[in-house]
């Protein structure tokens, strides 16, 4: 979303504080100003709107996801995205990775002293934008702010509930010996948007991170009776850190083949240039699915009918049930060991 | 990517290595000296298509890796003072000192920030006049032109708040050193690609005569290495020990006159000792007598004092291609990147980094078996 | 001495100090390290690790054919 033209479009409610003070976390008029205008207005719903200390709502089934995730991004915005819209679509995709349907949200902000009350609009009416697009309602919330040097301009943290409408257990334990390991898209993007914007890249066209949610694509294959295993979303750490947690849950050796890893020509550009591997680089709205050997065509087909997944990928299969180990075999043929990787990547520069 | 992805062609790759197992008839060792290639051969699986009868050992081609513990004590000790911004390279942030590292100093309010060249840290200097800024110049030949032309600059501008705290190394009396040891079993040598552009390669030309070895300048993609192990084979197998050039797209036997001519400007060759080795004779390079102004350790009035290494870290051994990593036992256990003990361990072309992250634990078994 | 250029890396671009390589012009490509280039690619040079790879494939046809 551009960001140039937004108070054409979303006009900010709250004019006479430019800032956002220590009184809008204060629990009086202040505050009660800041939640009726801007999260409550941008947020609206029937199970918001009864303004009560928690949200009260009744399931269609009684096996329900719920998950919870932290939001620290910095910068706030970035080509593709922001802390807002990367808030909802990691919520959603976390539950959608349990095969459930995504439903409420609560979402909880903690502001720094001094932010522009126009970042927090822009960032609320992203927020609000992602929400109606998944089709998920934020039915409750919370709000504080602390001093001037003690946030980072803004954390958001969210808790999802989604409901579990298939009697498939999908967790790391159901992966099998010959399970198809099927990547949803390009890798890389999100982790080199924010490195591109941190270190001053310049690109071709602007790498955009790949924030977006992916449930849509869950349900349809669920729908589509493929017999899925094991989900994983791919955030930080990347494709590595994914496939080591599930072989090391699932007790499995994995083999996949580099070749077959879809990364776009300017993301494998950028990693070069600063020395990251992109199997290790974040990603937002990228999962790895394991499924039955003989569903892995149509799980494919299916995946690639939806947009956010037009160039899923088998990147390769469960080898055996072994002590765990993920093996890549590259670009030129030999083999070797695809490891977590440590700690905060920094760009190699020698 | 043009110039990169072709030399990484699996059928090609795959020619070169079945040429190599043609060829090979006898059981010989290679060194091969920049970390980029240990990183390369390691990360692509390179030596996995060599016959048995090959064994490349790693050598001390790493900057990162061979900074003695006393110089990044001296970087510590910079950014410790107040108000210093000590500016470097991302590699030495994680390199262990004495007692911490500047990734630790930095979490507890030093004010280090990693720069992609020694031309931003000038511009730190400029954008910050109050302060003293210090850039940490390490590297090989291949590094020293970029910090020539920064103190240069610093110099034309008249800057008086920037200095430099310098460890540049050489090759060539490295590969003096390892040879002239009596453990040493290299028989030949691929030479580090970039680090010739700029210097060329007539100084081997002695190296190969004396030690009589063949040396051949070699690039970093899979095909420009095993193109380059294929042609320090033929030498060996024909008994000819000359220097050949594998990366001629790059390089060319003169180097890079105008990078050569400003480093003989600004830096003089120094003795420097190296991390795990010891002091190597004039080895290193140093601020020359008119730019002595941009000497960090003057200008901090840092002392020389020797440092002790942990005992357990074997690193020394490693970038004297004398053990390979799985060979320590402290390697993946007591050592790793996240607590390493020692520099190899830690830059992302240390050998023992590129073995933990691609080769552990089939290499374990290998070692046990050993 | 302080001639820059832009220097694109496969798509992505940055700048690097062109002060070792006066030569260096539009579309030549170079070998860059710290913010500097450092040489200039010979074209010509670089496709000779193809044709070395191809004179291998005659010689082997050759070989296999004496057999």
């Amino acid at each position: 979303m551009k960001p140039l033209d937004f108070n054409v479009t979303c006009p900010i409610p709250i004019s006479q504080y430019p800032n956002v003070l220590m009184a809008h976390g204060g629990g009086g008029k202040l505050m009660h100003q800041l939640l009726e205008t801007v999260f409550a207005k941008a947020f609206s719903n029937p199970i918001l709107d009864s303004r009560h200390d928690s949200a009260q709502f009744n399931v269609p089934s009684n096996k329900l996801a719920m998950t919870t995730d932290s939001y620290v991004v910095q910068p706030l915005f970035f080509p593709g995205g922001d802390i807002g819209s990367m808030a909802i679509h990691g919520t959603v995709n976390d539950l959608a990775m349990s095969g459930a349907r995504p439903l409420y949200l609560s979402c909880a902000f903690i502001i720094e002293e001094g932010l522009p009350m126009e970042t927090l609009w822009r960032v609320v009416c992203s927020m609000r934008d992602a929400a109606n697009k998944c089709g998920v309602q934020i039915v409750t919330g919370d709000t504080k702010v602390v001093d001037k040097g003690k946030g980072d301009g803004l954390f958001i943290n969210t808790t999802g509930i989604g409901v579990i409408e298939t009697l498939l257990e999908i967790t790391p334990k159901q992966v099998c010996q010959d399970d198809a390991v099927i990547v949803s898209g390009d890798l890389g993007r999100h982790g080199m948007a924010i490195m591109a914007e941190r270190e001053g890249l310049a690109f071709e066209s602007t790498i955009e991170s790949d924030s977006a949610p992916v449930h849509e694509v869950v349900l349809d294959l669920l729908k589509g009776g493929i017999e899925i295993h094991c989900l994983r979303d791919l955030t930080r750490g990347g494709l590595a850190s994914a496939l080591n947690e599930i072989a090391e849950v699932a007790g499995v050796k994995i083999a996949v083949e580099e070749k077959t890893i879809p990364v776009r020509e300017d993301v494998h550009a950028a990693c070069e240039m600063l020395g990251l591997d992109p199997l290790h680089v974040a990603n937002e709205g990228r999962f790895v699915a394991f499924v039955a050997a003989r569903d892995s065509e149509n799980a494919l087909r299916i995946m690639r009918s939806h947009s956010v997944s037009g160039n899923a990928a088998v990147i390769g299969k469960v080898a055996e049930k072994s002590s765990p180990l993920v093996t890549l075999k590259s670009a030129i043929g030999a083999a070797r060991i695809l490891d977590m990787p440590s700690g905060e990547q920094l760009p190699r520069i020698c | 990517m043009k110039y990169l992805d072709e030399y990484r062609d699996a059928e090609l790759a795959q020619k070169l290595a079945r040429e190599i197992h043609r060829v090979t008839t006898r059981p010989w060792v290679i060194m091969e000296i920049c970390g980029g290639q240990t990183h390369a051969i390691v990360k692509f699986g390179i030596d996995e298509l060599l016959p048995k009868d090959i064994t490349l050992v790693h050598g001390p081609g790493c900057p990162v890796c061979v900074t003695p513990l006393e110089v990044i004590d001296k970087a510590i000790e910079i950014a410790a003072r107040p108000g210093v911004i000590l500016t470097s390279f991302g590699d030495m942030l994680r390199v262990p000192g004495s007692e911490t590292d500047l990734l630790s100093m930095k979490a507890r309010g030093s004010d280090v920030r990693i720069v992609y060249s020694p031309l931003d840290a000038l511009k730190v200097a400029e954008e910050n006049p109050t302060r003293e800024v210090v850039f940490f110049g390490v590297g090989f030949e291949t590094t020293a032109p970029a910090t020539a032309m920064a103190v240069f600059q610093a110099s034309q501008k008249g800057l008086r708040n920037f200095s430099m705290l310098i460890s540049h190394v050489l090759v060539p009396p490295a590969i003096e050193a390892l040879m002239s040891s009596p453990d040493c079993r290299v028989q030949g040598f691929l030479a580090a690609g970039h680090v010739c552009a700029v210097v060329g390669y007539e100084e081997y030309l002695p190296l190969a005569k004396t030690y009589r070895i063949p040396i051949v300048v070699t690039g970093f993609e899979p095909l420009d290495i095993l193109q380059g192990i294929l042609m320090t084979i033929l030498q060996l197998e024909e008994g000819r020990t000359e220097v050949e050039n594998q990366y001629a797209r790059a390089v060319r036997r003169e180097g890079n006159q105008p990078a050569q001519e400003l480093v003989r400007k600004v830096f003089k060759i120094v003795h420097r000792k190296w991390r795990g080795i010891g002091e190597i004779a004039r080895s290193g390079l140093g601020l020359a007598n008119a730019y002595a102004a941009f000497d960090a350790e003057k200008k901090f009035g840092l002392s020389n004092h020797s440092v002790e290494e942990p005992k357990e870290c074997l690193s020394g051994l490693v970038l004297q291609g004398l053990k390979k990593p799985p060979g320590c036992p402290a390697f993946a256990k007591k050592c790793t990147p996240e607590h390493p003990l020692g520099a190899t361990m830690v830059s992302s072309e240390g050998a023992c980094a590129a073995y933990y992250r691609y080769r552990r634990r089939e290499e374990k078994e290998l070692a046990g078996a050993r | 001495m302080m001639r820059v250029g832009r220097i694109n890396f496969g798509g992505v671009f940055k700048e690097a100090s062109l002060a070792y390589v006066p030569e260096a012009k539009v579309g030549d490509y170079v070998i860059v390290h710290v913010g500097f280039a450092l040489s200039r690619v010979d074209e010509d040079e670089a496709q000779k690790v193809f044709e070395y790879l191809k004179q291998m494939d005659e010689l082997g046809e050759i070989q296999g054919k004496e057999k």
